[in-house]
């Protein structure tokens, strides 16, 4: 199946022409057509002026772009670890029985297909899937039954029942962001009253720090691009909330949008930039339409636009760039990479996108909770905010808690806020292990949780992932070791190979056939990732597994039999398919058990 | 590059092909005028260049190919039971190498389309003798089924690197390969 070449070519005088759109085309071809053919790249590639193998290389590069035929539905599984272990797989493996079909293969009258993929943003909610881009949550036996059955009567998404794509927002605790009540416009119009430089002042005073990871403070990023020369600068909300376990940002943009663009409006104002983007990740397409909605009623009411509060050097609109489900993109450099139509494989840094960003043009990016945390500061003032955190960490953090809790949802906290005391909100029992920021963050075990949240000790992106007792940590840090293999850009070395190589000794391990060298080897391709990778996906890779060997080393050391090398693999099943075909049975045709 | 010192007793070398092309013996045999220093050092159990058909104690094994048949696995053992250091040697040992294209197939299609359905077969039928190895579904490298202890990379390695590890294993020293000995074509 092809795209017309008139349907192609609507397409593409929708985006101009533009050869930095190539990721939004691709994704519209895709939703149109279910997979982008070789002629829909070679009329792409002539009409956008690209070599082939660019628009291929973009194409191949996205996991929810497809480039051979995907299922008519394309069922995808969220495969956090979250969903793991309240039963994801075995929900995966009834509905490819009710197929009979296997994974990633396609049935054959075309009509579905079943993969995994990373982590949804449903930590809250899971067991969680994908049809077609659209989320579905709280998946049960039953659910999967009703699935099953909407695709074999082959009903089209838009008429499945409503109440299958329902996305609750549960918060619990509440505090600076989300007990606020902003009325839109006005914190543009107090960063107004206090000047550009005032405004970047005023975001210093209240030592903001990013809220996606690093830490990085945010006034200082804005200075940097404000006092870079050039007649273009931009601003971008990192909206690609891809860390396993965090859904904070999903909240935030379905209940505070307009705070965020709000932020952004504010952050423009500072550092003088015309335009913003939303790098939204593909996953969070179902807030697509409310946020465009934001943004329209936000054009209406002048606060988007030309001359905004009548500020004649003030114009700044916002557009939404949806991602197609790659986690890298959420490293500042390779989500403008992909803003620009690329592979998203971060960049050399220096120089840093604050000075050459999107279009090497100044820019600044930031996540959705700094921008929604910026426009609070911008109105109520530095103090208000800096009345809470510690003296390193200043103002609250947003955490996303699952796993092995009574009540999971978004916990709004000081910063100081020991894990102890989150534990005992969220109704936590039996904790063996925590998960602080996500598989790239740090695995803590019991005698870590008087520690506290903060940049000073445990720093954390926002996803709290808790583990009672009767987890196997070796299986935890088998599914990140997967995560972190499949989202490996691909570009450098030690990250490609390093991430597969960790993955497949986990694998055997919890298989039963690991060996102590595969512990060695572990820890050791771990360290090497972490001096030897291009970016921070690579240096992080490792700490799930040097954690969780550090911390639950009883845990692997219980599926370890032998010191030397065992098979990595079933050496008499791998007869099996030659001894079918050639209807073999002798003793010859087998391997025997015990041999060394 | 001279020769390590002659001792008094000679170091026992077992080599052999697995699912190889032979390219990496090729190359050892490069080492040209070596040959006659390296006969005063090693003696040579089973190896192509022997024809003995089973290995007894060795101090070092030289593997070259990877496995893609139950037989290359029984060798591997053997080997593995018998020599003291057991080194991989080029990329087919190490990866599976040019044999593992084969990895994206199913070993079944590819027995029917050899033996049945291609165009060049006559009395088709898929062979079924108990004397012949049955084909593994995929085709491992080395390291996948026992322990390696050296890797030596190349397609093939160069005399060269051959020379380099054969003359450190000899003197007691950890191999090291150079920049320049690292060659991959």
């Amino acid at each position: 199946m092809t795209l017309s070449t008139s349907a192609l070519g609507g397409l593409l005088q929708r985006h101009q022409n533009d050869p930095s759109r190539l990721v939004q085309i691709l994704r519209e071809v895709q939703d149109a057509n279910g997979v982008i053919s070789p002629r829909d790249v070679t009329e792409l590639a002539q009409a956008l002026g690209l070599p082939r193998a660019r628009v291929e290389g973009v194409a191949g590069f996205y996991s929810f772009l497809s480039t051979v035929p995907r299922g008519q539905y394309r069922v995808l599984f969220s495969d956090n670890i979250t969903d793991q272990l309240q039963g994801s797989h075995a929900l995966r493996d009834s509905l490819c029985h009710a197929f009979e079909v296997h994974l990633d293969e396609l049935s054959r009258d075309g009509l579905v297909s079943i993969g995994a993929t990373s982590c949804t943003g449903l930590g809250d909610q899971g067991p969680a899937l994908l049809v077609n881009g659209r989320a579905i949550g709280r998946l049960d036996p039953g659910r999967i039954g009703v699935i099953a059955a909407l695709i074999r009567g082959r009903t089209p998404l838009d008429r499945w029942p409503k109440e299958l794509f329902a996305v609750t927002d549960t918060i619990h605790r509440a505090d600076l962001l989300l007990a606020s009540r902003l009325e839109p416009g006005e914190a543009i119009d107090a960063a107004i009253v206090r000047g550009a430089q005032g405004t970047i002042e005023e975001v210093k005073q209240s030592r903001l720090r990013g809220r996606g990871g690093a830490g990085f403070s945010t006034a200082t990023k804005w200075e940097a691009c404000r006092v870079t020369p050039g007649p273009e600068r931009f601003v971008v909300c990192n909206a690609d909330e891809g860390e396993p376990g965090t859904f904070k940002d999903r909240v935030l943009l379905r209940q505070f949008a307009d705070l965020v663009v709000e932020g952004m409006t504010v952050c423009a104002w500072a550092v003088g930039a015309q335009k913003g983007f939303i790098y939204l990740r593909g996953e969070y397409l179902f807030l697509l339409d409310h946020l465009e909605a934001v943004l329209q009623r936000r054009r209406e009411a002048g606060l988007l636009g030309h001359h905004l509060r009548d500020q004649e050097t003030f114009d700044f609109d916002v557009e939404v760039h949806l991602g197609a489900g790659a986690y890298v993109c959420g490293e500042e450099s390779a989500l403008i990479e992909s803003l620009e139509g690329k592979r998203g494989i971060p960049r050399n840094r220096p120089p840093y996108p604050v000075t050459h960003g999107y279009k090497q043009k100044p820019t600044v990016v930031n996540n959705v909770e700094t921008l929604a945390a910026a426009a609070l500061i911008a109105r109520h003032g530095a103090a208000w905010f800096t009345a809470k955190g510690t003296a390193t960490s200043a103002g609250t953090k947003i955490h996303s808690v699952s796993g092995d809790v009574a009540r999971p949802g978004l916990y709004e906290l000081p910063w100081g806020t020991t894990i102890a005391e989150l534990l005992e909100l969220a109704g936590a029992k039996n904790t063996q292990a925590v998960q602080v920021g996500g598989p790239s963050g740090v695995c803590l075990a019991s005698d870590g949780f008087k520690r506290r949240f903060g940049f000073e000790d445990v720093p954390t992106a926002g996803a709290f992932m808790v583990f009672d007792s009767s987890r196997a940590m070796v299986e935890v840090a088998e599914n990140f070791a997967r995560f972190f293999a499949h989202e490996s850009c691909g570009f450098c070395t030690p990250c490609r190979v390093g991430t597969t190589l960790m993955h497949r000794a986990l694998q055997r391990i919890v298989a039963g056939h690991g060996t102590k060298r595969d512990l060695k080897e572990l820890k050791y391709v771990a360290q090497l990732l972490k001096v030897a990778s291009h970016c921070g996906l690579g240096t992080t890779a490792g700490n799930p597994v040097l954690d969780t060997l550090e911390r639950f080393r009883p845990s692997y050391q219980r599926r370890i039999r032998s010191f030397d090398v065992l098979p990595s693999f079933d050496l008499d099943q791998a007869l099996a398919p030659a001894r079918e075909i050639t209807g073999r049975d002798d003793p010859e045709a087998h391997f025997e058990e015990d041999a060394p | 590059m001279t020769a390590p010192a002659k001792s008094a007793k000679k170091l026992k070398v077992a080599t052999a092909s697995l699912a190889g092309c032979f390219g990496c013996h090729m190359s050892l045999l490069d080492i040209d005028e070596r040959l006659f220093d390296l006969l005063e050092l090693v003696e040579l159990d089973r190896s192509p260049l022997t024809d003995l058909k089973h290995c007894g104690p060795c101090d070092l094994g030289l593997l070259e190919g990877g496995l893609c048949n139950a037989e290359n696995v029984h060798v591997l053992r053997e080997f593995r039971r018998q020599c003291k250091t057991l080194v991989a040697v080029g990329a087919c040992a190490i990866t599976g190498g040019l044999p593992a294209q084969r990895n994206s197939l199913d070993v079944r299609e590819c027995l029917q389309t050899v033996y049945l359905t291609g165009p060049s077969t006559t009395h088709a039928r898929i062979p079924n003798d108990p004397e012949l190895p049955l084909p593994l579904d995929r085709v491992h490298p080395l390291h996948d089924v026992v322990r390696i202890d050296y890797f030596l990379p190349g397609c093939p390695p160069s005399a060269d690197a051959f020379w380099e590890l054969i003359t450190a294993l000899i003197a007691g020293r950890t191999p090291a390969l150079g920049h320049d000995r690292l060659r991959y074509d």
